[in-house]
């Protein structure tokens, strides 16, 4: 059975390993070797065997070819409703396909799969709320990808991302040296304009533990120190963990299960070993799935839930908000129009359209909500790594519309993105359409509005 | 011929039909994996079970979910046939007979105008069913012959029964044939696509304890709008 140098069943396993892959550039040498891989149909049986149950092996047999979820899933509109984007349609000819013919398949259909896969679903598990028996489309991609990664089929950019957790722990090559120095030069870099401002690192029993996205602190650190700003505004009792501070999983996306249990780990670990009150997540919805909402599965906890309350950062704010923690000063509120989107991975997949709806109530004068909304609302486009595999690039900018013209809607120019790949999504679309809006984590705009507190303040020159 | 078909016939398939489906919904039970399926069903029960309740009360009332909503066609098509299909085969005045001949007890009845209005209306539904297949570029690249086999054998008994009732032709056949592919349903169910008459509870109930336990039912102060 040909296994390629980079494209083979074999996850990664070292740091030369993940610079070779990488080193291959646009996975040009990957992609030509996944045409020669060879499918080992005796071990797909044996996986679709194993973990094909109950309800994914049902869903498959019962759905009615009803074709009602069509109209649910945003690829399928924005791709002039073309039937092969029927969501039924994508996963009957796909998942449905591979278990009828109980993983005897070709090399080439399994590339199909993984275009389908990685190009045509996002995982925003809309399509589930539409359809009467209730078959969520984006469970069973999310499957369907862990069957095609056991393989060695998928893509290139998602490979590396569930090699960097691999290795680093994090989805970028972010040591624990960087982020240590990274948290204290944003401590010393701030600490002029916000006197007493800190990054506490492994401090015990603390009220909160902060976790985040290695992104901040590999591209944009300033958000690290926005957030440390809000926490010393708000008075919090608050640490990050020296290990075990990257909350998001690429490997989810790319279908890696054992690297998202690992990844999943090192943060539960650093709740037991810090035994914070509660945690808080960042900015960031795939963050928020991996670790609180899917990761206690990954990591074996019977009662589903994380060693300790974990909120997301939305819940936070609306909560230092309502409480008085955090005060706005009216003056400075949003005058413009704002809109919001609503991050499928914490609000359709946890029930947060709530929170960040009375955010906004407290900061902005004129909000406008988006069509559909909360739970309804559609993906941002770049969702379940589809932002990052430059292979679907094309496939991605044309998803893109369906947010560009939501947004256009509400006739807003500022666009409030509390989540790292819709906020992504956004620079690109507008990057793509130029249709003349601004996007914003909630962090930066809270910093301009709040009230700062009399013993806070600068002292005067 | 007839007297067999309602005699031990029937007893088969009735057996068949009850015994099998619960089958399948023991299995499906059964099969459900807390890890797996990435839902902590033992822990939360209560609020799972809110949760699947709420989600399949929604899905049988018409107009009662978003989806229904937005698909007043395939809505109309689905509850004119569907509400036929399980009040008529039920409470029809000459299927109780054959109760009573059978096991000595009968159900209360519909009034003989009601049941031909209702199965007139599920052939209605049935047909409405079956243009959209054909209509919709959406729903016709997914149908195989099997959908159109479940769907004649499920429509055949409503057609024959009324063809019998209005004595359209001859009479002892079309009752053969009503009675013939009535059993055919009954038979099948358990093992074809049919299995839905049950498993439709199982997979709709058990998204609705996914969505209550796990995905932010707990947080959301009304139950999810469906
Ligand atoms: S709505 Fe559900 S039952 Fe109908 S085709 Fe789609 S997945 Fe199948
Ligand atoms: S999960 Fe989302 S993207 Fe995937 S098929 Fe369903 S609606 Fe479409
Ligand atoms: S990127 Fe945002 S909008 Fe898209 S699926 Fe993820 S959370 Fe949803």
């Amino acid at each position: 059975m040909p296994q390629g140098t980079f494209c083979n069943t074999t996850p990664i396993g070292s740091e030369e390993e993940l610079k070779a892959l990488l080193g291959d550039k646009g996975g040009a040498q990957y992609y030509e070797e996944m045409k020669e891989l060879d499918v080992d149909s005796d071990a797909l049986g044996a996986l679709l065997e194993k973990t094909c149950q109950s309800r994914i092996h049902t869903w498959l047999e019962i759905c009615a070819h009803c074709g009602m979820c069509a109209d649910s899933c945003f690829l399928y509109r924005v791709n002039d409703r073309d039937p092969k984007q029927v969501p039924a349609y994508k996963i009957q000819s796909t998942l449905g396909e591979l278990v009828k013919k109980k993983g005897k398949v070709t090399n080439e259909f399994m590339r199909h799969c993984v275009d389908v896969a990685w190009s045509q679903c996002t995982c925003c598990n809309r399509c589930g709320m539409y359809c009467p028996h209730g078959i969520d489309m984006g469970v069973m991609f999310s499957y369907l990808r862990g069957v095609l990664n056991s393989q060695g089929f998928v893509p290139w950019e998602m490979k590396i991302g569930s090699g960097m957790h691999r290795v680093y722990n994090a989805q970028m090559d972010v040591t624990t040296e960087d982020w240590i120095d990274t948290c204290e030069w944003m401590a010393e870099e701030y600490e002029e304009e916000w006197p007493g401002l800190e990054i506490p690192i492994d401090k015990e029993d603390a009220d909160i533990m902060y976790t985040l996205n290695a992104r901040e602190p590999k591209h944009y650190p300033e958000d690290l120190a926005e957030a440390a700003i809000l926490f010393h505004l708000a008075g919090e009792n608050w640490t990050v963990p020296s290990v075990g501070w990257e909350q998001t999983s690429l490997a989810m996306f790319a279908g890696d299960w054992a690297a998202c249990k690992m990844q999943v780990e090192s943060v539960y670990k650093a709740i037991e070993r810090l035994r914070p009150k509660r945690v808080i997540g960042t900015e960031c919805g795939h963050a928020h799935r991996a670790t609180v909402i899917e990761g206690p599965y990954w990591a074996g906890r019977e009662d589903g839930l994380p060693p300790a309350p974990y909120i997301h950062y939305v819940e936070w704010v609306a909560e230092a908000l309502r409480t008085g923690k955090l005060k706005i000063d009216p003056e400075k509120k949003i005058k413009e129009p704002v809109t919001l989107q609503d991050s499928c991975n914490y609000v359709r997949n946890h029930g947060l359209a709530k929170a960040t709806r009375e955010i906004m109530s407290y900061i902005a004068e004129d909000f406008r909500e988006m069509g559909p909304k909360r739970e309804h609302n559609y993906c941002c486009g770049g969702g379940g790594g589809f932002n990052g595999i430059g292979k679907y690039r094309k496939e991605r900018n044309k998803a893109l519309q369906t947010k560009r013209d939501q947004i256009l809607a509400t006739g807003c120019k500022l666009v409030i993105a509390p989540c790292h790949n819709c906020w992504d999504a956004i620079r690109d679309l507008e990057e793509e359409y130029e249709i003349g809006i601004r996007w914003s984590f909630l962090k930066p705009l809270l910093i301009k509005m709040v009230i700062v507190p009399d013993h806070l303040k600068l002292p005067e020159e | 011929m007839i007297a067999f078909l309602t005699g031990p016939m029937l007893w088969v398939s009735l057996l068949v039909f009850f015994g099998g489906l619960t089958v399948r919904a023991v299995m499906y039970v059964r099969g459900l994996n807390w890890q797996l399926d990435r839902v902590a069903y033992k822990p939360h029960m209560s609020l799972g079970l809110r949760g699947a309740i709420h989600s399949i009360r929604c899905w049988l009332i018409p107009g009662g979910t978003y989806g229904w909503r937005q698909q007043p066609f395939m809505a109309t098509g689905f509850f004119l046939f569907h509400i036929g299909a399980i009040l008529l085969p039920l409470f029809l005045i000459g299927h109780q007979e054959l109760l009573k001949m059978a096991f000595g007890f009968s159900l209360p009845t519909i009034p003989s105008s009601v049941a031909d209005a209702l199965t007139v209306l599920a052939i209605i539904g049935g047909f409405m069913l079956a243009i959209r297949r054909i209509a919709l570029p959406e729903v016709r690249i997914l149908t195989t012959a099997y959908d159109w086999f479940i769907l004649g054998i499920s429509v055949a008994p409503f057609v024959t029964g009324f063809i019998a009732r209005l004595h359209l032709g001859n009479y002892d056949f079309w009752l053969t044939c009503h009675i013939l592919t009535g059993e055919a349903v009954l038979l099948l169910a358990p093992f074809t696509k049919l299995s839905h008459i049950v498993l439709f509870f199982m997979s709709r109930g058990q998204l609705g304890m996914d969505y209550n336990i796990k995905r932010g039912g707990a947080k959301r102060e009304t139950a999810f709008p469906w």
